[in-house]
């Protein structure tokens, strides 16, 4: 069986699959070249600096925003259930499909429904599943998972997805892009229609108003949420805004963060079920609160601020790590940056202890998160944690490391070594150095040290 | 102006000369320049790794060291970063300890950074005149402490053409155990900066470590690539011209 754990399928992807990082990295740079463009045309560090505060601010007072959405929604005709686990969402919408007769259904992008492993669900109930995002719609038919949290499908090339359009769609093997286009659409058009059930998830949700707001570039969501009888919408419980006026600054700054555009290409404010006077909409909303993990995060004064994320993709962009291998490599439904950090508090803590050095700690992506949140710390906090039950000879190692560093003539005298040993590092089976030599040589320290340098020629000059 | 030198242990080791011509340009520029023997390592690798205990008995070692110099000046921006913005998070709970971390912070400058901001220098001299340079920003030294514009403001002052690198701000994969715990990407993340680099007749930085791992990632990899530190080309702006 192939080893587990980011370091291996990093190191997989790098070798067996040079294409995905070429792809990754253009779409990442071309993002995050967007992203910079679209903050210089704003004031964006007044703006973040407003946006972190709003959502600490709703963090800290998360159980009275969210009672007042639901009162607010239950108002307005919608259904809500609250999910404490995957377990619970899913039984939610088993009894939903059975209540409501459902064979079909269309999903809006969603990151929540892949931590809850939604489409598998449905799929075991025999429910057959769309997803009606194209880049989502084209890794479901690849039968992958997403591997960035906006494109989750930018790990794949124009021929990739051609070949793969080809086999399933039967598109020609030379189509272009609007071919490949209008063959989904064809495919995605009868599922609208045909549907009984759509489900979404939620970029925020408004407590003083019970809005559902989602925003897109494609109206394969706006088409979810009002084509079908039934709308679902999976909601994480950090998404809550407290008022509508929020959103002014939230909306663009999403926007500018995750693509660099102005604003979404459809925002849609749901309000509730249609009404009975409007031509159309669902008859009916439910709105699946979800914890799966957040009141952890919440609960964890180094962590709790992650979950102020916006889900924009910044720091992934940002991440030159990410930009490596892509978002597979982790293993996990949320990678990059905030994927490191998150992780292990939604799942597990010793999920940190391989996924905490899936970064060079550069802190590029401080930089560019919209509600700053201090992904660089964090991952820090986590190697902290895992340092603790790091294996007997890591830990030796740093011991005695600080034990030489901290008496000046250890530290002389291992200089002296090192010069004498230096042409053997470059053995592969050394622990540690075997793993820098192997890409890099052995180490060549300078002739001389400083110390010796400044004996002999510098001091008393 | 009196300084202390903390030469920090990678320069000691893999950048002596380097370390040399910056303590035989500090004296040029009239900086009397001391060497506290006892120091050794920031306690930067173990502060990355999470080992805080052992992070901390270096930090503390390192306040001693420097206790009562007016200004402590390093060749290496991650040091630097260390000493200014992370070893106080170390002493969190440790009020004396602390205060001396934010003490030593406030005394505590990069090389360059002392140069153009201590000093005041505009230019230490026009003897790199014709070079073709590549800047490497260090990621701590260029994003916790913002300097990004001293260094290749100072090799165009001394006649150097620092040529435009799409790359130049991206991480170079060093990153201390990171990389040797994820060799594999920490070597693609060098194959990135070394890609992207157009020819030149060196490519220089602040930062040693990444130095050592780029030119050594470069001889591996058969591509005749230049690598010196900033403090040596900027030695040599001042003895030549």
């Amino acid at each position: 069986m192939a080893a587990k754990g980011y370091r291996a399928a990093a190191r997989r992807t790098l070798e067996r699959q040079p294409e995905v990082r070429e792809a990754v990295t253009r779409a990442t740079l071309h993002f995050d070249q967007n992203r910079e463009r679209a903050y210089d045309e704003v004031e964006a560090e007044a703006w973040r600096d407003w946006a972190a505060a709003t959502k600490r601010h709703t963090l800290s007072r998360l159980d009275g925003y969210l009672l007042e959405a639901e009162a607010q929604l239950t108002a307005r005709g919608a259904e809500v259930h609250w999910a404490e686990d995957a377990e619970d969402a899913q039984r939610i919408l088993q009894e939903l499909v059975e209540r409501y007769g459902v064979r079909r259904v269309v999903k809006g992008k969603s990151m929540l429904s892949e931590e809850l492993g939604v489409n598998e669900h449905l799929e075991r109930l025999g429910v057959e599943v769309f997803e009606t995002d194209l880049g989502e719609y084209i890794i479901q038919l690849a039968g992958e998972p997403p591997s960035h949290i906006v494109g989750p499908a930018i790990h794949k090339g124009l021929e990739e997805i051609r070949a793969l359009f080809h086999e399933k769609l039967g598109t020609p093997p030379d189509a272009g892009p609007e071919v490949l286009a209008a063959a989904a659409r064809r495919v995605l058009r009868e599922a609208f229609l045909t549907a009984e059930m759509g489900i979404s998830g939620a970029n925020f949700l408004v407590a003083e108003t019970g809005t559902l707001v989602l925003v897109e570039n494609e109206g394969n969501i706006r088409l979810t949420t009002s084509a079908p009888r039934v709308h679902v919408a999976l909601v994480g419980i950090e998404k809550l805004l407290p008022r509508a006026c929020d959103l002014e600054v939230f909306l663009q700054l999403l926007a500018r963060a995750a693509t660099g555009q102005k604003i979404g290409t459809f925002v849609s404010l749901i309000h509730g079920p249609r009404l009975p006077e409007e031509p159309d909409g669902p008859e009916h909303l439910h709105v699946v609160f979800v914890d799966n993990g957040r009141t952890s995060v919440l609960a964890d004064r180094t962590m709790h601020e992650a979950l102020a994320c916006i889900r924009c993709g910044a720091c992934l962009n940002a991440c030159p790590v990410y930009r490596q291998t892509g978002g597979h490599a982790y293993g996990q439904v949320y990678s990059g940056p905030i994927g490191i950090v998150l992780t292990p508090g939604l799942k597990d803590p010793r999920l940190a202890d391989d996924l905490g050095y899936a970064c060079s700690l550069c802190t590029a992506c401080a930089d560019v998160c919209p509600v700053r949140i201090p992904l660089p710390q964090q991952i820090l906090a986590w190697r902290v944690r895992s340092a603790e039950r790091a294996p007997a000879a890591e830990r030796l190692a740093f011991a005695g490391y600080a034990q030489l560093m901290t008496r000046s003539r250890f530290y002389k005298l291992s200089g002296k070594l090192l010069r004498l040993a230096a042409p053997l590092t470059g053995a592969p089976w050394l622990p540690v150095l075997g793993a820098w030599a192997a890409g890099r040589g052995a180490l060549e320290p300078s002739p001389k040290s400083f110390r010796e340098i400044w004996e002999e020629e510098l001091n008393g000059a | 102006m009196r300084v202390c030198f903390f030469v920090t242990c990678l320069a000691d080791q893999f950048f002596a000369e380097a370390a040399a011509d910056a303590v035989r340009l500090l004296r040029a520029l009239g900086v009397e320049v001391r060497f506290p023997r006892a120091q050794t390592c920031c306690g930067q690798p173990a502060y990355n790794a999470g080992h805080w205990d052992e992070a901390r008995k270096m930090a503390a070692h390192t306040q001693d060291v420097f206790e009562g110099c007016d200004y402590v000046v390093l060749p290496s921006g991650s040091c630097t970063t260390m000493l200014r913005a992370y070893s106080p998070r170390l002493f969190e709970g440790d009020r004396p300890r602390y205060d001396a971390a934010l003490d030593l912070a406030e005394r505590s400058y990069e090389l360059v950074e002392f140069l153009v901001r201590v000093l005041n220098t505009g230019s230490v001299g026009r003897g790199l005149a014709g070079r073709r340079l590549a800047y490497h920003h260090g990621c701590h030294v260029s994003r916790e402490l913002g300097i990004k514009e001293e260094p290749v403001r100072l090799l165009e002052a001394a006649g150097a053409e620092v040529v435009p690198w799409e790359a130049d701000q991206e991480c170079c994969g060093f990153g201390g155990v990171f990389s040797v715990k994820n060799a594999p990407v920490s070597l693609a993340m060098a194959d990135r900066k070394l890609g992207t680099l157009s020819a030149v007749d060196a490519l220089t930085s602040a930062d040693g470590a990444c130095l050592l791992h780029l030119a050594g990632r470069a001889k591996k990899r058969g591509l005749g690539v230049p690598v010196r530190h900033v403090a040596s080309l900027l030695w040599e702006a001042h003895r030549g011209g």
